[in-house]
């Protein structure tokens, strides 16, 4: 495997890519802070990545970024056969409605640039004959819910694109996985109530990672999050305007 | 972004106390510590040397941060970002033929928590403590500076770091040297031992031949069984010894949840260690083990803390010197006994000599440990009564595990302490770095 990962410094990409790297996948790091990269490609060096894992600055917020990062991924590593993406902006709705600013960040992270970003790697993944683009998207967009009215927008209308994605260009080769965690334990949730049924990265990575060497188009982690959300989804709208959640 | 602090109810291993305070999660430890008052790791000290002093104060959980950053295959040299887990560090390292040089009694410890105990284990008469195989460390210190400092760089901060609660700095990188294991399988021979005479002589003998040792003792029985137990030891086993295979990810079984007051009592925890005891039915055992097993069989059940219901549970854990009888050890079980002291587990293992942490726990002598639910009233007291006897032992108590000594106890127990101090208010003169527990004991000031 040639993968690329977009966020593999922190939370569920960084326990992502260690079971790759342990299975001796070949690595290439995207991310924003060349020396959380350059740390992080050690690690996966160490754990048994194939090779030197090489990293190249790319930022979310920033579009002008990604045609050179994943040119030099494809310079390092001819062409590859795997993208990851688990990098998102994450803020609580408070944050959001305090600061406009702020909000209309995460939206042009978390959806537009997602979406921009998903274009190119697809391009190049068809060019090279195919192979699988992973992206984290979110329970959080499986319906409108109060405590991430914003968040989970942006990523609904991502899950919509993976999904529309997987429809179009599956059989020219090109699978789509698109990961929707519930709650895990991370530095993005830390602090946070957690919900029945949060998980653990080092126990919810190896179920992506299944997901990716299948590719399933669509999976939820922890698993019993498949449920919640097809209750959840099937709420009427007058519970859903009273609930909390 | 800046990183997100959150305020919040927390408390260490033994539930008790629970104190609120500031706490920050996150991957990237340098940037994290820059406001800290202090970093905790996986929260496996039982006591209060994790908890903020007051509301206001910062706490790092640095478990996030567990990035390996080199390792030397020749000369077995690891450096890792602090808060690896041993958990992880076997999980890669056992299958390689590598082992931590000292391994304490659970896996869920990251290496920063180490070096900051100063964690001892079965291999103390041979090996010492874990700061005997630090190599370098990497410190935010107080003033916000990042100092590497190593036996020949800045070699007192060194030395007063290494067993020193994390209140020296914040540890943000731990690098130390591994032990070529000839498999990860462990020879084991365990012997059932009727008193406490002869544990303590079983432990001297074992020593000469066995590079790990340990006691369990069944803490209830009284009378001529005082000291009864069951004696362990083992060595790595000769790869024509073991199973070809590496050893299997153990099943591991979870409390649910907080059990009720009443479920720990005289009762159960009589009945508990009988089981201990007469499971043991056969005079001596040999065999193949696996290493979860003899090293960490406590961490086989998740959450096992929960047992001691709300209140919590503390553990009591002191050295005390050798003397030319057992009358150390015996009268300090006789004087836990008649207390009323109910312990639940009982561990009991002979230290080699000091290391080179300055405040580091080990001494040579006879080291006890037993785990017993928080009483509000009583606890103290006999803790109190525990503490006056240590002390005329001329023993010492580790703190790692202490949430209830009096800090005129502890100052009579460490002569040591003035001088660990010197070198904290040369690093940290205005006195940033703090915990419950140095607020407690060490006389800092809120």
């Amino acid at each position: 495997m040639k993968a690329v990962i977009l966020g593999a410094t922190q939370g569920m990409g960084r326990a992502v890519a260690r079971l790759l790297a342990e299975r001796g996948a070949r690595l290439f790091l995207l991310g924003r802070d060349g020396e959380q990269l350059a740390r992080s490609a050690r690690d996966l060096e160490i754990r048994g990545a194939e090779g030197k894992v090489q990293i190249v600055r790319c930022d979310l917020l920033d579009t002008a970024t990604f045609t050179p990062a994943l040119d030099a991924a494809t310079a390092e590593l001819g062409a590859f056969d795997t993208v990851i993406v688990t990098s998102a902006m994450f803020a609580t709705q408070e944050e959001l409605e305090a600061d406009p600013e702020l909000a209309a960040k995460l939206l042009l992270a978390d959806f537009t640039n997602t979406v921009v970003f998903c274009e190119e790697a697809r391009r190049r993944l068809l060019a090279a004959g195919g192979g699988t683009l992973c992206v984290f998207s979110s329970v959080a967009g499986e319906r409108g819910r109060k405590p991430v009215l914003l968040y989970g927008a942006a990523k609904a209308g991502l899950s919509r694109y993976l999904e529309g994605l997987d429809h179009k260009f599956r059989a020219e080769g090109l699978k789509t996985v698109c990961v929707k965690p519930g709650f895990i334990h991370t530095s993005m949730t830390a602090g946070l109530k957690p919900p029945p049924f949060a998980g653990q990265p080092s126990a919810v990575a190896p179920l992506v990672v299944r997901a990716i060497d299948r590719g399933t188009p669509e999976i939820y982690v922890p698993p019993a999050w498949r449920r919640v959300m097809w209750v959840i989804r099937n709420l009427p709208r007058r519970v859903m305007r009273r609930a909390k959640f | 972004m800046p990183l997100k602090t959150y305020r919040t109810k927390t408390t260490a291993w033994g539930r008790f106390p629970v104190v609120e305070g500031q706490m920050l999660r996150s991957e990237r430890l340098e940037a994290a510590t820059e406001n800290a008052t202090l970093c905790r790791g996986l929260g496996r000290s039982y006591g209060d040397s994790v908890l903020p002093a007051k509301p206001e104060d910062l706490i790092v959980d640095a478990s996030l941060a567990d990035r390996i950053l080199a390792f030397d295959q020749e000369s077995g040299v690891l450096r890792a970002e602090a808060g690896l887990s041993l958990l992880e560090l076997n999980r890669l390292w056992l299958r390689r033929g590598w082992f931590t040089p000292v391994s304490p009694g659970t896996q869920y410890v990251t290496l920063g928590g180490m070096v900051a105990s100063d964690v001892h284990g079965k291999n103390h008469h041979v090996d010492g403590c874990f700061g005997e195989h630090v190599t370098a460390l990497k410190l935010r210190v107080a003033d916000g500076r990042i100092v590497e400092c190593s036996d020949t760089h800045e070699p007192e901060l060194f030395r007063a770091t290494i067993g020193g609660m994390g209140l020296t700095g914040h540890i943000l990188e731990v690098e130390f040297r591994m032990k070529r294991i000839p498999s990860p399988w462990i020879w084991e021979e365990s012997e059932r031992i009727a008193d406490l005479d002869r544990m303590v002589a079983g432990l001297k003998d074992a020593a000469e031949q066995w590079p790990m040792t340990v006691g369990w003792l069944d803490c209830l029985a009284r009378g001529p069984s005082l000291g009864r137990g069951i004696l362990m030891k083992g060595r790595w086993a000769e790869p024509d010894e073991a199973p070809g295979k590496p050893p299997a990810w153990k099943r591991r079984f979870r409390v649910p949840c907080e059990f009720p007051a009443i479920a720990l009592n005289k009762a159960s925890m009589k009945a508990f260690n009988l089981a201990y005891y007469y499971k043991h039915y056969q005079p001596r055992l040999r065999r193949i083990v696996h290493p979860d097993s003899f090293f960490y069989p406590l961490d086989m059940l998740d959450q096992w803390n929960l047992v001691y219901g709300r209140r919590g549970f503390t553990q009591y854990q002191c050295v005390l010197p050798h003397a030319y009888d057992n009358g150390p050890a015996r009268r300090f079980l006789q004087m836990f006994v008649a207390s009323g002291g109910m312990g639940f587990l009982c561990v009991i293992k002979d230290c080699g000599p000091e290391g080179k942490g300055m405040l580091s726990f080990p001494r040579p002598g006879v080291s006890i440990a037993m785990d017993f639910p928080v009483h509000p009233e009583k606890t103290r007291v006999l803790i109190d009564r525990l503490n006056e006897l240590v002390l005329a032992e001329g023993g010492r108590i580790y703190l790692t595990k202490d949430a209830l000594t009096r800090a005129e106890h502890f100052r009579a127990m460490e002569h040591r302490l003035d001088a660990f101090n010197a070198v904290r208010r040369r690093w940290d003169p205005e006195g940033r770095i703090r915990s419950a527990q140095s607020v407690r004991l060490l006389g800092d000031r809120i």
